[in-house]
C-alpha cells in the first residue's frame, strides 16, 4: 500500500490523467446506458469532479478539493490555470473567423452587461442582508460578477476578511451553478450557435464557469464562449473598484 | 508535432504577457483578455502559415491534441473548487448566485432572440460538408449521359 501511494505521488500527474481519464469513462457508460445519451458524458464528469471536490474539502479541509489529498495533487497541475488556458488557447483552431467577427459587436454588449447585472444582484442581496455599507456591497457585488473580481475589488477598496470570503464563495457558486445549469436551459435560451455562445461567454463571465457548461452542453460552443468570456474578468476587475463602487458610495453614502 | 505545441505555448505566453501589460497600463490587478489575445494570435499565425504553405500535418496535430484533452481538463479543474465553502457560505451566496445566474440567462435568451435567428453549429456544419462536397467534385468533370 505504502509502495502504491509511493508510486502515485511521485507521479502526481500520470495519476490525474489516469483518475479524469477513468471518471471520463464511467460517465460516457452512465450517460449511454442511464440517459440514452440525452445527458452528455462530459457534463457527467464535470458534475462527479464537483461531488469529489465535495468529497476531498470534508475529508482534508483544504480549499482545493480533490487536490489537496496528497495523491491527487496532480489534479492541481492538470485543471490549474497553467494548462486549462493552453488547452482553451488550442480550440481557437475551431474558431470560424466569419462568425466571430459576426458576433463582435454583439459580445461586447453582453460584456458589460455581464459585469453590470450580477453586480446590482449581488450589491442588493448584501444590503438586505445588512451588509449596508458601500465597501461590503461593492465587494459582494463584485463577487456575483467572478470569483476573482470579487476579492480583487475587496482588496482595492479595502474591504473586511470576512466579506472578502462570503465575495468569493458567492463567485464560486456563481461558476459551479453555470456548470451544472447551463446544459439544463441550453435549449431554452437558444444556446446551438456560436453568436449566442458569444454573448453566453460575456454575460455569464468566468472561464471556468462558462467552458465547463459549454463543454457540457455542445463541445463545438466552447472555443467562441471562451473568446469573450476572457474578458470578463478583467473588465470586473476594471470597474467594479472604480466606476461601480464610486456609483455606490454615491447612492448608499460612505 | 513539437512545431505545433510550441507554437501554441508562445501564442499563449505571449497573449499572458499583453493581458499582464494592459492590466498594468489600465491600473488594474489582474490579466486582462490574456487568452483572447493568445486565440487571435493563434488564429493569426495559422492563416499566415497556410498562406505560406508552412501548416501541416505535425502542426495541426501538436495543437489539437491539446485542443481534444480540453474536456478531461475541465473535469480536473471541477474537481479542484472549493465546493465546501459555495456550499457553506449560506443564504447570501446562494441568492446573490442563482439571483445573478437567472437574470443573466434569461439576457442571453433575450438578446439571442432579438437578433434574430442564426444558423446552428448543425446547419453550419452540414453547410459546410455539402459545400466541400461541391468543391471536391467541382474540378474533375462528370462523366454522365
Amino acid at each position: 500500500m505504502e509502495m502504491i501511494t509511493k508510486v502515485l505521488t511521485a507521479n502526481a500527474l500520470l495519476t490525474a490523467f489516469a483518475v479524469v481519464g477513468i471518471v471520463m469513462w464511467l460517465s460516457n457508460i452512465l450517460s449511454a446506458k442511464l440517459t440514452m445519451g440525452r445527458v452528455h458524458g462530459s457534463a457527467i464528469a464535470i458534475l462527479i469532479g464537483l461531488a469529489l471536490a465535495f468529497w476531498g474539502g470534508i475529508a482534508t479541509g483544504g480549499h482545493k478539493g480533490l487536490a489537496d489529498l496528497p495523491m491527487l495533487a496532480g489534479i492541481g497541475l492538470m485543471g490549474g490555470a497553467m494548462l486549462r488556458d493552453f488547452a482553451i488557447v488550442a480550440t481557437a483552431c475551431e474558431v470560424d473567423v466569419e462568425q466571430a467577427k459576426k458576433a463582435g459587436l454583439i459580445g461586447v454588449v453582453a460584456l458589460l452587461l455581464g459585469t453590470i447585472l450580477p453586480f446590482i444582484v449581488g450589491a442588493l442581496v448584501a444590503a438586505s442582508f445588512g451588509y449596508t455599507d458601500a465597501v461590503s456591497m461593492t465587494t459582494i457585488g463584485a463577487g456575483a460578477v467572478t470569483y476573482i473580481v470579487g476579492p480583487v475589488t475587496g482588496a482595492a477598496i479595502g474591504a473586511s476578511s470576512p466579506v472578502i470570503a462570503l465575495s468569493i464563495a458567492t463567485g464560486v457558486f456563481k461558476a459551479v451553478m453555470v456548470m451544472v445549469g447551463t446544459p439544463l436551459v441550453a435549449g431554452l435560451i437558444g444556446l446551438n450557435n456560436p453568436r449566442s455562445a458569444m454573448v453566453f461567454g460575456g454575460l455569464m463571465g468566468t472561464v471556468s464557469g462558462v467552458s465547463g457548461g459549454l463543454a457540457a452542453t455542445d463541445r463545438r460552443l466552447v472555443p467562441y464562449g471562451a473568446l469573450t468570456a476572457t474578458f470578463h474578468t478583467g473588465l470586473g476587475c476594471l470597474v467594479a473598484p472604480s466606476i461601480l463602487y464610486l456609483i455606490v458610495r454615491a447612492i448608499v453614502g460612505g | 508535432m513539437i512545431a505545433g505545441v510550441a507554437l501554441l505555448a508562445i501564442c499563449t505566453l505571449i497573449g499572458q504577457l499583453l493581458g499582464e501589460g494592459l492590466g498594468v497600463l489600465l491600473g488594474v490587478k489582474a490579466n486582462v483578455g490574456g487568452v483572447g489575445i493568445a486565440m487571435i494570435l493563434l488564429i493569426a499565425a495559422r492563416m499566415w502559415l497556410k498562406t505560406r504553405g508552412r501548416y501541416n500535418e505535425g502542426v495541426s496535430r501538436g495543437i489539437g491534441f491539446w485542443g481534444a484533452l480540453y474536456i478531461p481538463i475541465v473535469v480536473a479543474m471541477a474537481a479542484q473548487q472549493d465546493v465546501v465553502a459555495a456550499v457553506e457560505g449560506g443564504p447570501i451566496v446562494l441568492i446573490a448566485g442563482v439571483g445573478a445566474l437567472l437574470l443573466c440567462f434569461s439576457a442571453v435568451a433575450l438578446i439571442s432572440r432579438l437578433s434574430g435567428t442564426p444558423e446552428t453549429m448543425d446547419e453550419i456544419e452540414a453547410r459546410e460538408a455539402r459545400e466541400a462536397l461541391d468543391a471536391a467534385r467541382a474540378p474533375s468533370p462528370v462523366t454522365t449521359h
